[in-house]
């Protein structure tokens, strides 16, 4: 039970030039559900590894509870890890792999005997208790590393380090909504990496996104979607991603090969006026008239929604095509909500002046 | 579908058939041979039926007792060598870091007294023991220790197991090695999380993980210790007496020295067997180890 605070923690490995994590100032609060979001390679395993104390960083501290922990060991941190692929051992029962943190830490017997008996209940594994734990499934093995982690009641906080990655497709619905109702019992903090936004929108309360060491953005998976304030955010959530168009905006106008697209909103401090313009498919409709003119390349039915590929000159880019619009191809119009259109000066999101 | 038959497809097995016959079949039935007949010399032999192998099975009589005692000392001779070298082994490999330009000069430095022939090792430790100008017997022997290779079975003994263990410990520690190697670091970093002590997680990740090189070591070093043959004969000849007379010593002996060459087949034979009823067993060790892991 805890929150969990970074101050200004950076991180690089020995003989590497670059740096694997950028300087970071972040609160991380008792009893959410944070996931950290970016391709291969971003850093988001550096950063859990620095909050369990595997590595410690190169800068920066790291406050549990106010209390500062940069330097302690993991086994003093009192937080608890599941791995890519489940971590048990091997020669003991399935009571035994979840009793073990609790015999390390000299817990009373009877009192090792309950807690393992509550968790296991919790997580189903009730009748698995005696038996081998290598017999089991990769998806029960990986709920004992989980056991292993909650049996401890004080823990700080449960890290995932992509933690479905060995889990068969269609059970891993069902473990993440086995997490969801572990956290909802247990008021636990937790966070959770991944590479699938898949799996990061649907577990936590609050996405970190992460790319190349950097954090570009925390906020709950709706405004990440509805706001994305960086064009990585942008184009990496949401399937398509966002459309992304170099631009040169000249106040309120931005002039896209040839055509202006009205922004709704006034941007007088753009540096030249070199800006990308970025909205998400499902914030933009084509109808066979009106509108930006576009030439369609293909409408693709997903069943739920109609997709059209449209060219705007050198830009390929994603529209919606409404309910009982009929699109013959060639020419159409593209209809922009304005609220939703945004303008991003070197990736990062710039505020109009809307009035 | 008509598979046609040609016989004469077999003449191309012939070769390797000749090849077996005389690599292994004919050297074999040899001693087979040899073992069920008796000889007075003059290359008249006579048959003599199972008469050798009831002798040799038999410890009241003169060869019996050799053999019994030979295997004795051989078989006494691989556990207490194992028993060094396990453990020893492991402790090294796990001494050893487990990453950084160190691990390449350590690994060929530990592995140099591999690469050193028998004779020469003998011949080293036969100079190397002399209480008179050998580092080793003389550090001994100026410690106060009555140390002496050719007249104390003691001194004998351990000598003997000294060099094994200091040629062939390298062996484990690199198998073992390796093993480590292949442990992933989520092991040991969810034994740190869940306050492991060092010996717990030896026990409980280290050892279950060795566990098949381990058991590939072990059969290795036994099959080497039970047919040690150059180290005795080199630097303690059998002796004193015949407290270093392991089963190969006392085979070349019977054969070549005495040139019994009746008993020396069914000592050949029977040692052959032994040997392959306990590769046979590690055999049946390992792949129900398979089995158990895979269930």
């Amino acid at each position: 039970m805890a929150r969990i605070t970074l101050d200004g923690i950076a991180h690089s490995y020995p003989r590497s030039a670059t740096m694997a994590l950028q300087p970071l100032n972040h609160v991380w609060e008792q009893g959410r559900a944070y996931a950290l979001l970016g391709p291969s390679g971003c850093g988001k395993t550096t950063l859990l590894n620095i909050i369990s104390g595997l590595i410690s960083p190169s800068q920066g501290r790291v406050l549990f509870d106010g209390k500062d922990v940069t330097l302690l060991p993991t086994e003093q941190r009192n937080i608890a890890q599941v791995f890519q692929f489940p971590v048990i051992y091997d020669t003991m029962t399935v009571g035994e792999n979840l009793a073990f943190p609790l015999k390390n830490r000299r817990m009373e017997r009877s009192a090792i005997r309950a807690r393992v008996a509550e968790i296991a209940e919790l997580l189903d594994l009730t009748g698995d208790l005696p038996r081998r734990a290598r017999a089991l499934t990769v998806e029960a093995k990986q709920k004992v590393s989980l056991g292993r982690g909650l049996v401890r009641a004080d823990v700080a906080a449960m890290l995932f380090d992509e933690p479905l990655t060995v889990i068969d497709p269609a059970l891993k619905w069902h473990l993440r909504s086995k997490l969801k109702a572990v956290h909802r019992a247990l008021d636990l903090l937790m966070i959770y990496v991944t590479h699938d936004q898949v799996e990061a929108l649907t577990f936590a309360d609050e996405v970190v996104v992460m790319k190349d060491g950097r954090v570009l953005q925390v906020a709950s998976p709706a405004q990440l979607f509805e706001r994305p304030e960086h064009t990585f955010v942008g184009y990496f959530i949401g399937s398509p991603g966002m459309n992304l168009m170099a631009a040169k905006v000249s106040d309120h106008v931005a002039h896209v090969s040839g055509q202006d697209i009205e922004l709704g909103a006034r941007y007088p401090k753009i540096k030249n006026g070199d800006a990308v313009i970025g909205f998400r498919p499902d914030f933009a409709s084509l109808s066979p008239e009106g509108g930006i003119p576009v030439q369609v390349r293909r409408i693709e039915d997903l069943g739920r929604r109609r997709l059209a590929r449209v060219a705007l000159g050198p830009h390929e880019i994603f529209a919606n095509v409404p309910e009982g619009v009929s699109i013959g191809g060639g020419q159409a119009g593209l209809t922009i909500q304005q609220d939703r259109l945004f303008v991003y000066v070197d990736d990062e999101l710039v505020l109009g002046d809307r009035r | 579908m008509d598979k046609p038959l040609n016989n004469r497809a077999w003449f191309m097995v012939a070769p390797v058939f000749v090849l077996v016959l005389f690599s292994a079949l004919l050297p074999m039935m040899t001693v087979v041979n040899y073992s069920v007949q008796d000889s007075l010399g003059q290359n008249q032999f006579f048959w003599n039926g199972d008469a050798w192998f009831r002798d040799l099975l038999n410890p009241s009589t003169e060869i019996g007792a050799r053999f019994s005692d030979a295997l004795l000392r051989n078989l006494s001779f691989s556990l207490v060598t194992l028993a060094i070298e396990v453990p020893l082994g492991i402790a090294v490999a796990l001494c050893l870091p487990r990453g950084g330009w160190t691990v390449g000069p350590l690994l060929v430095i530990i592995a140099l007294p591999m690469l050193i022939p028998w004779n020469v090792i003998g011949t080293m430790w036969q100079i190397f023991s002399r209480a008179d100008i050998g580092l080793f017997g003389a550090a001994l022997t100026g410690l106060g220790l009555h140390y002496n290779v050719t007249q104390n079975a003691i001194s004998a003994w351990c000598t003997i197991v000294v060099i094994d263990v200091w040629h062939w410990t390298p062996l484990i520690v690199l198998l073992t090695y390796a093993g480590l190697r292949a442990i992933p670091d989520a092991y040991y970093q969810a034994a740190r999380i869940d306050a492991a002590s060092r010996w717990a997680t030896f026990v409980n990740i280290e050892l279950p993980k060795l566990q098949k090189v381990l058991v590939i070591a072990i059969l290795l070093r036994f099959m080497q210790t039970f047919m040690i043959y150059t180290e005795p004969f080199v630097v303690t000849g059998g002796g004193p007496g015949s407290a270093t007379t392991f089963l190969s010593i006392d085979l070349v002996k019977i054969a070549l020295g005495q040139v019994d060459l009746g008993p020396a087949a069914a000592v050949s034979l029977v040692y052959n067997l032994i040997t392959l009823t306990i590769c046979w067993i590690f055999f049946t060790i390992m792949t129900q180890l398979d089995r158990r892991r895979y269930a």
